[in-house]
């Protein structure tokens, strides 16, 4: 290997893991604040890369009716909710959330695709679709078993993983789709080509980080999600609703999941499924930072991005193991020095 | 006087064990109400129901509001608020941060109100304020009740639940900490205070009740209460040292 392999492999590496490591961010914190291991988190990349690609080519994205369909299931659920309890009051409120905005987004993509807005309009109107389902998809499967041990909220997390993949199947096909670059330009950095789009990957990570951490440091939301993943039941005596940060943590999740889609569509072509591959790899950079430590899992995240990017060159056909594979240890040592964290959970 | 807290038949279980038992109570509007009893009688158990942490069965009003099955938020948003035992503060959040959270369901009424009760909250505990930007865990176990009653306060309580206020302090902080219930009672919060600290618990309530083992055995005006051989016997003994004779 010389000089300018080893370079290239590296920005390779570097950007899938900027990627990564937004991933593993948005695991962590749902994690922290719900005890939900989000499997399904590699759905959004794929709805939202998808959205694009399907935008792009002036075609209608399946995705509203994934958005419509999840919007009704909520809104049955509250609806059904607030009946039982005779709040009509909540009703407007429950309409509006579910029904009116779901169905609006809908109606504008679908009235805007043929039409081929320009690209910036058609990354709006993708976070427009997939960012609302976080909620939503914490509403319909997660909140009802709020108070659920850890692995069973895991169960959970594997069910909504198989619906949302089923429905992407129906609504994307199985076709492999690909996305034109933002920024379609290339610059030599010495011996280094630095393709636009890497730059972009990397930009738009770090003002995300940025972005997070403004969030928890500055606001009294951000500031009650963290309160929420230090102390549950201090979190509930300050009036701090369950239902709240969870749904907060879970928009979080899937704006961070959709713009790592938007980021990765023009890089690699995407199928119904490979979300859940690239989410698996930032749940590996999450676990090398322990579960419990942002700037660990985003450096493990890294770090997984350029062990794949240099097992790729040298073991190509055994890229995704050695990735995989670096698990094993990472638990094995885990497990010798945790104290059982889960189980204090289980009741409260 | 109306009652700011009225329980009828409350019963709390932990999946088939009852550690309440059809227990009824009344804590009058403005009044301070203790209930004392051994460790594991249900006191905790017991503001934990009223505060929607736990399930319970059997009436529940507040402030002349049915208030049974409705989620913590809601209870707190009315201006329920308990200081728990173990405090729950975020460790590792600063005091500042705390405090500010204290106030979380007030968050609408915009950052002045909040500035001007913090300032008050910091008038009242100074040592708070040496301490702001300080992460909650690392406070000792005084400033940690005096934060765990500072939060409280931040979220402006019309009836505060206090659970075992001494429990752990050193009895200079203890005494302080009463001087500020007696305090509070002034501008007219309500409180139920949960107490194996039974000789302070009477002089500053107006009203007691016993709790033994679920069940509410005894009750009256804190005064007579303190005078009841009963409870001379049990719970003030000879040593105030000793609250702990009488556990079951």
């Amino acid at each position: 290997m010389n000089a300018d392999i080893f370079l290239w492999l590296a920005q390779d590496g570097v950007t899938n893991g900027a990627i990564y490591a937004l991933l593993a961010l948005a695991l962590l914190l749902v994690f922290a604040v719900t005890r939900v291991i989000f499997v399904p988190q590699g759905e959004f990349i794929t709805f939202a890369a998808l959205s694009l690609s399907m935008l792009e080519a002036g075609r209608v994205p399946g995705t509203i009716y994934i958005l419509a369909i999840g919007g009704l299931a909520a809104a049955a659920i509250e609806g059904f909710g607030a009946a039982r309890s005779r709040a009509w009051r909540r009703l407007p409120r429950i309409a509006a959330l579910y029904v009116v905005l779901p169905l609006a987004v809908a109606l504008l993509v679908a009235w805007a695709a043929p039409r081929k807005p320009d690209q910036w309009l058609q990354v709006l109107l993708v976070l427009a679709m997939v960012v609302p389902l976080g909620p939503i998809v914490y509403r319909v499967a997660y909140q009802p078993l709020a108070s659920a041990s850890v692995l069973v909220l895991f169960i959970a997390s594997m069910a909504v993983h198989y619906v949302l993949v089923g429905l992407s199947l129906v609504f994307f096909g199985g076709e492999g789709l690909r996305s034109s670059p933002f920024w379609d330009a290339r610059f030599k950095l010495g011996v280094l080509e630095v393709s636009a789009q890497s730059l972009w990957v990397l930009a738009a990570s770090l003002v995300l980080i940025v972005a997070l951490w403004l969030l928890f440091e500055h606001t009294i939301y951000g500031k009650a999600l963290r309160a929420t993943a230090i102390n549950r039941v201090g979190a509930r005596l300050v009036g701090i609703p369950t239902a709240l940060t969870g749904q907060l943590s879970f928009l979080l999740a899937a704006f961070i999941g959709a713009v790592s889609g938007i980021l990765i569509a023009p890089i690699t072509t995407l199928y119904y499924d490979t979300g859940f591959i690239i989410g698996l790899k930032g749940f590996v950079g999450a676990i090398l930072g322990g579960m419990a430590s942002y700037p660990l899992a985003a450096l493990g995240a890294l770090g997984v991005g350029l062990l794949e990017s240099f097992s790729s060159f040298w073991a190509s056909a055994y890229k995704e193991t050695i990735v995989f594979g670096l698990i094993v240890p990472v638990l094995v040592w885990l497990s010798l020095r945790s104290r059982h964290v889960e189980e204090e959970e289980e009741r409260e | 006087m109306s009652a700011a807290l009225e329980l009828e038949g409350f019963s709390v279980a932990y999946g088939k064990v009852e550690a309440l038992h059809h227990a009824s109570l009344r804590v009058a509007e403005g009044a301070i109400v203790t209930v004392i009893g051994p460790n594991g009688a249900g006191k905790t158990t017991l503001l934990g129901a009223i505060m929607g942490l736990l399930p319970s069965k059997g009436r529940l009003h507040y402030a002349g509001a049915a208030l049974e099955g409705a989620p913590t938020e809601e209870r707190v948003a009315r201006g329920m608020c308990l200081v728990p035992e173990r405090r729950e503060l975020f460790a590792e959040l600063s005091v500042h941060d705390n405090l500010l959270l204290g106030g979380f369901h007030r968050r609408r009424e915009g950052a002045r109100a909040l500035a001007a009760d913090m300032a008050q909250v910091y008038a009242r505990f100074p040592k708070l304020e040496e301490r702001a930007s300080q992460l909650a865990g690392t406070l000792s176990g005084g400033e940690r009740q005096m934060l765990a009653l500072g939060r409280a306060l931040m979220a402006k309580p019309r009836l505060l639940l206090l659970d075992e206020p001494s429990l752990g302090l050193a009895p200079r902080i203890v005494r302080e900490i009463y001087h500020i219930i007696a305090d509070l009672k002034r501008t007219g919060v309500s409180m139920l205070l949960v107490e194996q600290n039974a000789r302070a618990a009477l002089q500053v309530a107006d009203y007691a009740y016993v709790l033994e083992v679920g069940d509410i055995v005894l009750q009256g005006p804190a005064a007579e209460l303190a005078g009841h051989p009963r409870v001379i016997e049990t719970y003030l003994g000879l040593s105030s040292a000793a609250p702990r004779a009488g556990a079951s």
